[in-house]
């Protein structure tokens, strides 16, 4: 028989006022199965506490139901104080009549009336609770980082130094990301590569991260502590153990006219090649697809090519190289994949509502180039060795358009978001431009400024107070060639009056995007994202670099447009978040898991195919002989993670979800409507 | 239900089947903004409208609710990634039945309510109210259920 305590707590006045608290009390300790029933001025104060402890002890309760505020609020508080007393902190419930009831009425004798049901609803509950004990899980104290650009590195080496190992995934052939690329960064103007490339060596040579270049991760199996992921490491074509990084295949290789990726077309590079001279790890990696050895062998034709081969002088080329799978035990996996450009009136990587600009001439005029390829130009390492140079005939611009919000901010287009970092990067660049060009022009074409941030608005106003950009508030509206100049035509909207300039060079500041293939990859983890591909935080306020699933983390510029102190102060938040996961030497969950009746289930694994987390697996019901009688489903308590999807789904009712079993909702109805 | 009497006499009675990490903080946000609204409904808390299985609601008829409310994430914003896909396949398919049994579709209200949306979530429980009042006790399906 239950012997239930209900405890009605007056909120001071917050219940109190509208909800007659001391007859609720009363009109619960009418109900069978309540054995106690009071009312008091503040449940979750210490004497209150006193109260139900003390309670739990005299009246021997065998359940709790606290009536007071959301169990948002204080259940995990009312459950230690009944866990304290001796009772199963699962067995204690709250009934919510501060902000369910009391809060939103006027009327006292229906906001008592509706307090009543509430508590009886959750004592009707509370009477077929079961004692319930926390899941203990172990923790693997090793972390997987995805992405090798600024977040994830700081992230590995933050996780590595605190003591466990990482293993670092990169797609790319070497670590280092978009910051490797940057000339210089804003507010400081110090170089990019020379803050980033000491990082990316000590990532190198730490004795705790396992750098996988020329990577990704294929799947990710398991949950919070247990997770095991399959990476495939991509055929590069050498050997990394034999391969010294000397640099002799590039030398040798006749094809040197691919466009680099890094120099984002504005360079060449040879068909096996180092992506930049600070590349980490220092390795060539062969382009598949333009090596002529390689083409000539799939056409079935033979070797038309050995230059690299027979420059090798430690046979490290290997043209037989396959795609190789290695499988890692994680116990936290943090997400760093960064971001793309919205690529200007070219195709959008199979978003249909992304439209580009045509107008602004991108992909057809040369000498417009968008922010990154700004920043190979100005890049000391870049192809013109720092030279600002147009891409059409290598003349120096003595007139440069900048244009802001290209793709950012505009719903017409597709994109509604702030890309953030535009405003900052153009000042940078108009600054730039105005230091390497004695006596050049640089226009910015703006919407707002947005430059919060430390030192930032300080950074925009020098540009244009002391280095003497000229900044029109207005969009342009059509970009065309006349001659040797391109037309730009735009509305000053402070002046009121159309706005033309003749411009050598326009630098389109492009929005930020997800990297493309986020979305396969954020369904592998199980993890959600917004209608852009972001990755979304579990809170935006109070969690902002945990996901929904429990054990992965993001970080960086794959969860919203982030500028480089966003993304390193988001990496170590994740390595604190996973250096916090491994100091357990168990993880404990709540019980508020799936359970299988193996006697009743038929097997037909409904539960399986709706099963957002893959918890659901095939166990072999035996005989004493060891025959197989049948096959039904079984839930692993440390991937489930209690939605009850499965539960509803369930046709012949073999699955209970523990905590919101069927006959403890259905109590609940019968307890309001009888 | 000891409501208070109105120019009708008649006070719904309405089952909310929510989930917990939305409409049902949705709900508290509600109660903390101080917005009033009807008080005709109890929630019943769920960890996700995937849970939420449509007996509830043929249960809730039976016993005598005169209107069910379902609620849970906006699409795409399920904690628990796909629950609320499968909760809106299933409901879909749910008042389609009802409809073919001949239940007044105004006494089922399905919505979908974040954690930020307390002022919608006093919109639902009024709309609901409202629709429900409208209809009038539903007595024909508490005659059918018998002395279920």
């Amino acid at each position: 028989m239950a012997r239930i305590g209900v405890f009605v707590c007056h909120c001071g006045e917050n219940i109190g006022r509208t909800v007659d608290c001391h007859a609720v009390a009363e009109a619960l300790g009418q109900v069978p199965g309540v054995a106690h029933a009071v009312d008091y001025k503040y449940m979750c104060s210490d004497p209150g506490q006193q109260l139900i402890k003390a309670a739990i002890a005299e009246k021997q309760l065998t359940g709790v139901v606290v009536a007071a505020c959301s169990p948002h609020m204080h259940e995990k508080t009312f459950r230690r104080a009944a866990s304290s007393a001796g009772l199963n902190p699962f067995t204690c419930e709250m009934a919510n009549v501060r902000e369910h009831c009391s809060w939103i009425h006027e009327d006292r004798a229906s906001a008592t009336a509706k307090a009543i049901d509430l508590s009886r609803m959750m004592v009707e509950k509370v009477k077929r609770n079961v004692p319930l004990s926390t899941i203990r899980i172990p923790v693997t104290r090793r972390a997987l980082v995805i992405g090798g650009g600024i977040a994830g590195i700081q992230a590995a080496l933050d996780i590595a130094d605190g003591g466990a190992e990482v293993v670092l995934v990169e797609k790319a052939p070497s670590i280092g990301g978009h910051m490797s690329q940057l000339s210089e960064t804003f507010p400081t103007l110090d170089c990019s590569q020379c803050i980033l490339t000491p990082r990316m060596v000590e990532v190198y040579q730490h004795p705790r991260i396992r750098l996988m270049s020329w990577s990704e991760v294929e799947s990710v199996e398991g949950y919070i502590g247990n997770f095991k992921v399959t990476i495939r490491k991509k055929a590069r074509g050498v050997d990394e153990d034999k391969c010294n990084g000397c640099g002799a295949c590039t030398r040798a290789c006749p094809n040197k006219r691919i466009p680099s990726e890094f120099d984002c077309g504005l360079g060449k590079r040879p068909a096996i090649y180092v992506p930049f001279p600070q590349a980490v790890p220092n390795l060539p990696v062969v382009d598949r697809a333009r090596c002529t050895l390689l083409i000539a062998r799939s056409k079935g034709k033979k070797d038309a090519c050995m230059k690299c081969v027979e420059a090798c002088q430690r046979g490290a080329i290997d043209f037989e190289q396959k795609d190789r799978f290695v499988t890692e035990e994680v116990g936290a996996i943090v997400v760093a994949t960064g971001y793309q450009l919205y690529e200007i009136g070219r195709d959008q990587g199979g978003r249909k509502d992304l439209h580009g600009y045509g107008e602004y001439g991108y992909g057809t005029i040369p000498d417009v180039i968008d922010g990154m390829q700004f920043e190979r130009l100005a890049s000391a390492s870049g192809p013109t060795a720092g030279r600002i140079l147009r891409p059409s005939d290598g003349r120096e611009p003595r007139t440069i358009v900048f244009l802001q919000c290209v793709g950012s901010r505009d719903p017409a287009k597709g994109i509604e978001y702030c890309s953030k970092i535009c405003c900052m990067y153009v000042a940078k660049h108009a600054m730039l431009y105005r230091h390497k060009e004695n006596g050049g022009r640089a226009v910015v074409f703006y919407m707002d400024i947005r430059a919060a941030g430390k030192g930032y608005d300080e950074f925009t106003r020098r540009a244009i107070e002391e280095e003497g950009a000229e900044y029109v508030r207005g969009r342009v509206s059509r970009m065309y060639r006349d001659g040797d100049v391109i037309k730009v035509v735009g509305f000053d909207t402070l002046g009121g009056e159309p706005f033309g300039v003749d411009a050598d060079m326009v630098v389109l500041a492009t929005a930020m995007r997800p990297q493309p293939g986020i979305e396969s990859l954020a369904q592998k983890l199980s993890v959600s994202y917004d209608r852009h591909g972001f990755i979304n935080e579990a809170h935006p306020k109070l969690r902002p670099v945990e996901t929904n699933t429990a054990g992965v983390f993001v970080a960086g510029a794959c969860q919203a447009p982030r500028d480089i102190p966003d993304s390193v102060s988001m990496a170590s938040a994740t390595a604190s978040k996973v250096l916090g996961l491994f100091s357990n030497e168990m993880l404990e969950r709540e019980p508020t898991v799936a359970r299988v009746d193996a006697a009743i289930c038929a097997g037909c694994f409904h539960c399986e195919r709706v099963c957002p987390y893959g918890a659901v697996t095939h166990m072999e019901v035996k005989d004493r002989q060891g025959n197989v009688l049948k096959v039904v489903a079984d839930v692993n308590p440390g991937v489930c993670q209690g939605c009850g999807t499965c539960v509803a789904t369930c046709p012949s009712k073999s699955v209970e979800l523990q905590g919101f079993t069927d006959e403890q909702v259905w109590a609940q109805i019968q307890a309001f409507l009888g | 239900m000891e409501g208070t009497a109105t120019a009708t006499g008649f006070e719904p009675r309405i089952t909310a089947f929510v989930c917990n990490w939305c409409t049902y903080t949705g709900a508290d946000l509600a109660g903390t903004s101080r917005l009033q609204m009807a008080a005709n409904t109890r929630i019943v808390r769920l960890p996700c409208t995937g849970r939420i299985d449509p007996a509830f609601v043929i249960k809730a008829f039976e016993r005598g609710a005169d209107g069910v409310i379902v609620s849970g994430c906006h699409p795409a914003d399920c904690h628990y990634t796909a629950g609320n896909y499968h909760a809106r396949r299933r409901f879909a398919v749910l008042r389609e039945l009802l409809s073919f049994m001949g239940v007044d579709e105004r006494r089922v209200t399905f919505s979908w309510v974040s954690a930020s949306e307390g002022a919608k979530w006093r919109d639902v429980v009024n709309g609901a109210v409202e629709r429900v009042r409208e209809c009038g006790p539903f007595e024909s399906y508490r005659a059918l259920a018998g002395g279920v």
